[in-house]
């Protein structure tokens, strides 16, 4: 089950990927040492470095997701890692501003780093552990969606739940109806914002599934409203 | 908001709504009448769609001769040795108690269109304002020269649900060692397009554990078909040199076969073989003809409201129809008696109704953790149900990925048969 949402998180959330072209610009590993000690309780870097609470973040660009060998991962997590969630800073930067919305179910229980400054030192500092240069991109890659339109008012639209209800009938074909998870996650009684940013991810293909891409894809946001105010109401 | 409250008939007078169920037309009490015919992937889910979002504002009545419906999906997973065939059979007790439909177990047998009621084999007659047939697939008469029905016990088909998968199956495992299985492959259209290819791989996987030097051998009609990459790749990779398919330009399209003889004549070359599955053209199920609502060997429909073209008190779902893009398929079906259910509900009891949204993805195993899957979604055109956008496993993908998609079609398997019976 998900933790509420605290109203600034969600804030932060909803302007994550107009933000993303700003992460994208590199910064600075300096200043990303010392606020990666926010990160050490759980996760090492360098030569010597062990799993902790975390896997080992060495080589982390470039990296299947959940794929440090003996690591016990969340479900969540390999299961976005066998659908080819691959971390790169545009995935990254999600990730470490809140890990639910790229992989709902993650074990790692970190609240986030708003300010995108952060992120992006953080992330060059952890490219200085990435051996190959090839898998360090020095600048975003042109794949990088430029035109985000993620922006407040979208997690604000107030779901028509009835329309949510027809819409569901789709899900229901995989997602079963009383939550039960024999293969494919549960999707009942999550808190709605956690829903429209797990949606919106598919739509923009930051979570990698190509079925829930392509549900998603054809959402409008009032859709995808209306489906988070439904699901949100059956048990 | 109404989302959660449902008012259900309670267990005692759902039972009693079985046993006396001929009886509808005698409750006159004004309530809009459904009549759903064949309780498979379109009917079941048509049935319980109506029932429980009409709150027992619409009779539903359901017709399906068999008591326990096997889903034809998965039942190659049973033959590969992947599935029980206990776990493959749904019965309708759910939808009687939990949603007050009505379901009667005959045959439809007449459909008067002006009078607007079906009779049953029983002998009742059920009066309709609104009538669903979704009752599969029957099969094209001389087909194969050579095969009937009659010979459905030496040369099944296993391509209706019941017992004739595991009269395959045993079959197969009475072969002799090194012995010959032959498939006669269907000429398209026909239900679950990779479903005869995901049988030849699951009747690889057990004959390399049984019998490992027998042989396949595929009489196909068709040039090319679905997933065939991924599916060629699979079968060089697990079941290497087992596997021969013969198409069309090497005789595939002329076969005939001598189920008394054990024999299949291709191109005129016969071939003595040990087990042979004879899949013929298929047409929508007979009660479609009989209703005269069919235009060559499909019953055509408008998409957005699944109706027939023919008369609009009808609809007509699942592999029965003629709709466009969407292929035969079990997830097609129950996606198509959504659109249906909603559109009978809005016509009949003025409920709201939202534009039409088709999807369908097809899952195949090709060997152990090896799956594959193909989807689509697709909209409502005026002449068509059209295809917008799809996705296709690729060759090479890596073992979690292909462990993954198979996982994922158990969950697809138990979601959707829960969206069928509840
Ligand atoms: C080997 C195989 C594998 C398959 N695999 C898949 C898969 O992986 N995924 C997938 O989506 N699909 C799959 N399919 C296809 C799927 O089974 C069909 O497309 C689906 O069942 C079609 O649904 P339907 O409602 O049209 O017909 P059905 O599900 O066949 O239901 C028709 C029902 O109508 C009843 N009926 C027929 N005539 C009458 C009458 N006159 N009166 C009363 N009742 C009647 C029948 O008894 C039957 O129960 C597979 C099919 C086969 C054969
Ligand atoms: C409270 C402990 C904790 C903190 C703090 C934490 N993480 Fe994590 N992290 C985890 C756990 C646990 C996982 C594995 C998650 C799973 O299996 O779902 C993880 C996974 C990851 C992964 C994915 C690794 C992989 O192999 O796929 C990355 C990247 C990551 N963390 C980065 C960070 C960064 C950067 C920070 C600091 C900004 C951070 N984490 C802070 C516990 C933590
Ligand atoms: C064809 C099957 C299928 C259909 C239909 C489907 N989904 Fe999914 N869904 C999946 C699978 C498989 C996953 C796991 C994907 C992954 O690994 O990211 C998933 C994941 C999700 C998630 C994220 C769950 C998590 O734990 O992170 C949400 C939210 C979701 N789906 C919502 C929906 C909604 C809403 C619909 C209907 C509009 C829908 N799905 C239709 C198969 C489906």
């Amino acid at each position: 089950m998900l933790r509420a949402a605290t109203t600034s998180l969600v804030f932060a959330l909803a302007t994550f990927l107009a933000l993303a072209a700003s992460a994208s610009e590199i910064g600075d590993p300096e200043k990303g040492k010392i606020l990666f000690r926010k990160c050490a309780t759980c996760h090492q870097v360098g030569p010597t470095a062990r799993n902790l609470l975390g896997p080992h973040l060495n080589n982390i660009f470039g990296r299947k997701a959940a794929s440090v060998d003996k690591f016990r991962y969340s479900r969540s997590l390999e299961r976005a890692g066998n659908d080819g969630l691959i971390w790169t800073l545009e995935t990254l930067d999600p990730y470490i501003l809140n890990p639910r919305t790229l992989v709902s179910g993650t074990r790692m229980n970190f609240d986030g780093l708003e300010d995108p400054q952060d992120r992006a030192d953080v992330l060059a500092y952890l490219r200085t552990y990435s051996a190959s240069p090839a898998d360090i991109p020095e600048a975003e890659p042109t794949a990088v969606p430029t035109e985000v339109t993620l922006a407040p008012e979208i997690l604000a639209i107030e779901g028509d739940a009835a329309y949510g209800e027809y819409l569901s009938s789709e899900c229901k074909t995989c997602h079963r109806a009383d939550g039960e998870d024999a293969g494919i996650p549960s999707i009942t009684n999550w808190p709605p914002e956690y829903f429209v940013l797990a949606m919106h991810a598919y739509k923009q293909k930051l979570r990698p599934h190509p079925v829930m891409q392509m549900m998603a894809g054809r959402l409008s946001d009032e859709e995808i409203a209306a489906l988070a105010a439904y699901f949100e109401t059956i048990e | 908001m109404k989302l959660k409250r449902r008012s259900f008939i309670g267990t005692s007078a759902a039972a009693a709504a079985v046993l006396s169920a001929p009886m509808v037309r005698a409750a006159g009490h004004g309530k809009p009448r459904v009549v759903v015919v064949g309780g498979g992937a379109g009917g079941a889910t048509a049935a319980r769609y109506i029932a429980k979002d009409s709150d027992g504002a619409i009779d539903v009545t359901l017709v399906e001769p068999s008591r326990v419906y096997y889903t034809c999906f998965f039942s190659n997973l049973y033959i590969g040795g992947f599935e029980a065939l206990d776990d493959l059979g749904h019965t309708y007790g759910t939808l009687a108690s939990d949603y007050g439909v009505n379901v009667v177990h005959d045959w439809a047998v007449g459909v008067d269109r002006d009078a607007r009621t079906v009779s049953l084999a029983g002998g009742a007659t059920l009066p309709y304002d609104r009538l669903i047939l979704s009752p599969g697939i029957d099969f094209v008469d001389d087909a194969v020269p050579g095969w009937d029905v009659s010979a459905q016990d030496v040369m099944p088909h296993a391509y209706k649900g019941g017992t004739q998968a595991a009269l395959l199956k045993a079959q197969i495992e009475a072969m002799p060692e090194g012995g010959t299985f032959a498939m006669v492959a269907p000429p398209n259209p026909y239900r679950c397009p990779p479903g005869p290819y995901e049988r030849i791989s699951m009747v690889a996987h057990l004959l390399t554990q049984i019998n490992p030097t027998a042989k396949i051998l595929i009489v196909d009609p068709k040039e090319g078909f679905s997933k065939q990459a991924l599916f060629e790749e699979g079968w060089q990779k697990h079941y290497g040199g087992m596997i021969e398919r013969i198409g069309p330009d090497f005789g595939g399209e002329n076969v005939e076969v001598n189920p008394d003889a054990m024999e299949v004549s291709i191109d005129g070359s016969v071939e003595s073989v040990d087990v042979c599955n004879v899949i013929p053209a298929m047409k929508a199920g007979r009660i479609c003809e009989m209703a005269g609502i069919t235009d060559g060997r499909w019953a055509p429909v408008i998409p957005a409201t699944m109706q027939s073209r023919m008369d609009e008190n009808i609809h007509v779902l699942g592999d029965a129809s003629q709709q466009g893009d969407m292929p035969k398929s079990g997830y097609s079906a129950n996606s198509q008696a959504k659109v249906a259910a909603m559109a009978v509900r809005g016509a009949l009891t003025d409920s709201r109704v939202f534009p039409a949204k088709f999807s369908n993805t097809c899952w195949s195993l090709i060997a152990t953790d090896d799956g594959v899957k193909v989807g689509a979604s697709y909209e409502a055109t005026d002449e068509k149900i059209a295809k917008v956008d799809g996705f296709v496993s690729q060759t090479g993908e890596d073992a979690a990925l292909r462990k993954a998609t198979y996982e994922e079609s158990l969950g697809w398997y138990s979601g959707i048969t829960s969206d069928m019976f509840g």
